[in-house]
């Protein structure tokens, strides 16, 4: 187990290597430093001492690739490539265009995106996976019918409009919780009532369509015809084994996305103006501080990768037909 | 005229498209789903709301300059039809079919005396004497002029069509699904010219911040939704259909570098990808501000990048999907009894796997349409969408949000992205839904 665990994150590397060129191709190649510095400094008025300076600050005034005039082994390592890749990998990121630490920041803001992000899968996973189950309780009937046609109208609404909505009828008109913001410790729940609901309602139509084909497909097999020839009830029937089965797929689906949930939801929080690491992308993004936008690439891709480790490995515990190799 | 980049690509994926649908008509296999899809109410009513949608995309894609402005301003043909909505504009917010501005202001009125209240708008209702007294009866009236017309222009499609074909498609007028089709035909053609001859008087949907028509941008933001839509999966179709039909014909190291390429591409999270491309963009357009001269044709390259990058980052899952089916088919008799027979190895993947795993393909792109649609709004609203300059749904919500805390609550610019968006992407959901359960052979009955 633990050679097979080993070996998976070795094959990672490769694929951390691969984002990490890809995001110094998108960040330093496209665009050369210059550019970015004049960017940042203002577009006309910029004298070139002021690039100069920008550039030396941020650590961007090295060769790309190669350089030629740094002594023989630091001819590789004296470059923007290397300098900026290492702190990556090491999970050090440096510190952002405006000067603030990222790893502090990440650190910090990452907890407020957990307590929105996990409470909403939960929930969510419960709902989706309820409302599925009865639409298959009752398929073939008006009630599936209408149910799927709700959940076509759920999917075509563009989740800003829940948001939206939400806020303005629970926030505003009945004024239930308080429209947005955030506070520390205990407190903070009655803040995060409303986005929790408003992306579980939001997930809702695509969710439980998805779960119900999943449920579907599994009713057609061959053990739930034997169950039911040996006299369970179709409830029985589902619970006991359509369920127990179908809980396969549902769990590794849910495995691969939680470590993503570390990076938050970048509407949701910046609507309800919650200082997680969504809204810190955000802003990153608003205020075009290329740092932080790549070193978010970077973790996202680590922690992607990582939840794909976490699928194999649960895959081996959950479904006894699956062998390492 | 004038051809923008976005226009091109359009003129060719109709032209692309027209050829798919007349190949796709004449291979006997084929017939069986596209009957099934003839046969679904919701899919042909769907499909005649898509319709609808592309041809008024398809006026706003051909675009000319101006010879009435002295400005030479590039316009397209809706552009020109909508003159009136586009040239009608207040000072600024008011509501749908208001008379009124929304804010107070102080007046003067001809005998010189000042006055604190709301002025008159200089188009909606101008007409009008006495606003508070005729107001109702003027809009009622006009709206059923309006539907009385498009009523009139239906019945005379229908009584032409009725004179050509009853005799030898009767099926074209007597089964249910084409009754469907007829009714939703004529729902759309009047309310259509109700909502036209309505905007000539009143503004429908009401005004924005700088007082432009709320119903004309609403109308402008359909084009940018389907660019998005359409030109993404064009990008991404090669891609995806090159990529994993090699990955699972070939196998050995193809297959290793392949998904090598696609994992990487998709350990990025999506969002992040996008924005980091865009605002790459950002910094190359404003460097090079000599080549993007035009406000149009700025915006309309940006939209281009946008699906470039979009089609990015979404053909993996497709590839992957391709791939698992090349894998399952490439064991199968007929291809290797081609191998066996010594047939090169480009013609099987071209005659033999191709052709079957064309519905998969067909079913993603019609799956992928609406979601791509809502993409671009959230895209818009983080600011890594389409230019800001362009009417999108995206930047009309973005731009209204904010106006949520106003009381009275200015709505009206959120409502009518709302209608519009979601008619779109239900119709696409519906008829995707449709299209998957006739192309799917596991759903074939």
């Amino acid at each position: 187990m633990i050679k097979y665990i080993l070996r998976r994150i070795l094959y990672a590397l490769p694929l951390l290597m691969g984002v990490n060129i890809l995001s110094f191709i998108l960040f330093f190649v496209v665009n050369s430093p210059d550019d970015m510095a004049r960017m940042q400094l203002g577009q006309k008025h910029v004298t070139e001492q002021a690039v100069q300076n920008w550039k030396h600050q941020h650590g961007y005034d090295l060769p790309l690739l190669w350089n030629d005039r740094a002594s023989s082994n630091k001819k590789m390592t004296e470059t923007i490539f290397y300098q900026k890749s290492i702190g990556l990998f090491l999970l050090d990121f440096g510190v952002s265009d405006s000067g603030r630490n990222i790893s502090e920041d990440i650190k910090q803001r990452m907890w407020p995106s957990l307590s929105i992000a996990l409470p909403s899968l939960i929930v969510g996973l419960l709902v989706n996976i309820s409302v599925a189950l009865m639409m298959v309780l009752f398929r073939n009937s008006y009630l599936e019918f209408s149910s799927i046609v709700l959940c076509v109208i759920l999917m075509s609404i563009s989740s800003l409009f829940y948001i939206i909505g939400g806020q303005f009828f629970i926030g505003k008109l009945l004024k239930l919780v308080p429209i947005s913001g955030y506070d520390t410790g205990f407190s903070a729940i009655k803040f995060l009532i409303l986005p929790i609901v408003i992306s579980v309602i939001s997930g809702i139509g695509s969710g439980a369509r998805w779960y119900r084909t999943l449920f579907l497909e599994e009713v057609e097999k061959d053990y739930v015809r034997t169950a039911r020839a040996k006299g369970l009830t179709e409830t029985q029937v589902l619970f006991k084994h359509v369920l127990k089965n179908a809980m396969i797929p549902i769990l590794t689906g849910v495995v691969v996305v939680l470590p993503l949930l570390f990076m938050g939801s970048l509407i949701m929080e910046s609507f309800f103006s919650i200082p997680g690491l969504g809204s810190y992308t955000i802003d990153a993004i608003n205020s075009q501080d290329f740092a932080i936008v790549r070193a978010m690439v970077f973790l996202g891709s680590v922690l992607y990768i990582f939840g794909l480790i976490l699928t194999d490995i649960s895959y081996t515990i959950v479904d006894p037909r699956v062998r390492l190799s | 005229m004038i051809i923008l980049w976005t226009d091109t690509l359009i003129y060719l994926l109709v032209i692309a498209i027209s050829l798919a649908i007349f190949f796709i008509g004449k291979q006997p296999q084929m017939r069986r789903p596209i009957k099934k899809i003839g046969a679904s109410k919701t899919g042909m009513i769907s499909l005649v709301v898509l319709i609808f949608f592309v041809i008024i995309g398809l006026l706003d894609s051909v675009h000319f300059k101006s010879t009435e402005s002295r400005t030479h301003e590039i316009i397209s043909l809706l552009d020109y039809w909508a003159k009136p909505l586009r040239e009608q504009g207040e000072k600024t917010y008011s509501a749908p079919f208001s008379t009124q501005l929304y804010s107070k202001e102080t007046m003067t009125a001809d005998d010189g005396t000042t006055q604190w209240g709301y002025p008159r708008l200089k188009f909606g209702g101008a007409h009008l004497q006495n606003p508070e007294a005729e107001w109702k009866m003027d809009v009622f009236t006009k709206a059923l002029i309006g539907f009385g017309k498009g009523a009139g222009l239906f019945a005379l499609l229908f009584i032409f069509f009725w004179i050509t074909l009853h005799k030898n498609h009767e099926h074209f007028f007597a089964n249910p699904t084409s009754k469907a089709v007829w009714f939703v035909l004529f729902t759309l053609i009047s309310k259509t010219y109700m909502l036209i001859d309505l905007s000539m008087y009143y503004h429908v949907f009401g005004t924005d911040k700088v007082g432009e028509d709320v119903f004309y941008q609403a109308i402008k933001s359909i084009r940018t939704g389907l660019v998005i839509g359409s030109l993404t999966t064009m990008i991404m179709l090669p891609l995806a259909i090159v990529f994993g039909i090699m990955a699972g014909f070939f196998r050995g190291w193809v297959d290793d570098v392949i998904q090598y390429i696609y994992t990487t591409l998709n350990s990025i999270p999506s969002v992040l990808l996008i924005a980091a491309s865009i605002l790459m963009v950002q910094v190359y357009m404003s460097n090079h501000a000599e080549d993007f001269n035009s406000l149009i044709v700025r915006s309309d390259m940006r939209l281009l990048f946008l699906c470039l990058i979009l089609g990015v980052t979404s053909w993996t899952g497709l590839c992957r999907m391709l791939r698992a089916e090349t894998l399952k088919l490439r064991e199968m008799e007929y291809v290797q009894a081609a191998q066996a027979l010594g047939v090169r190895r480009g013609a099987i993947l071209i005659r033999h796997i191709l052709p079957n795993v064309m519905h998969i393909v067909l079913i993603s792109v019609v799956l992928d349409f609406s979601g791509l649609v809502l993409a671009e709004a959230v895209l818009s609203y983080i600011n890594i969408g389409v230019d800001p300059t362009t009417y999108s749904w995206g930047n009309m919500i973005n731009g209204a949000r904010l106006e949520m805390a106003r009381d009275p609550v200015v709505w009206w610019s959120l409502l009518a992205s709302f209608i519009f968006m979601f008619s779109l992407v239900l119709a696409a959901n519906l008829f995707a839904d449709t299209v998957r359960n006739a192309f799917d052979p596991r759903r074939a009955d």
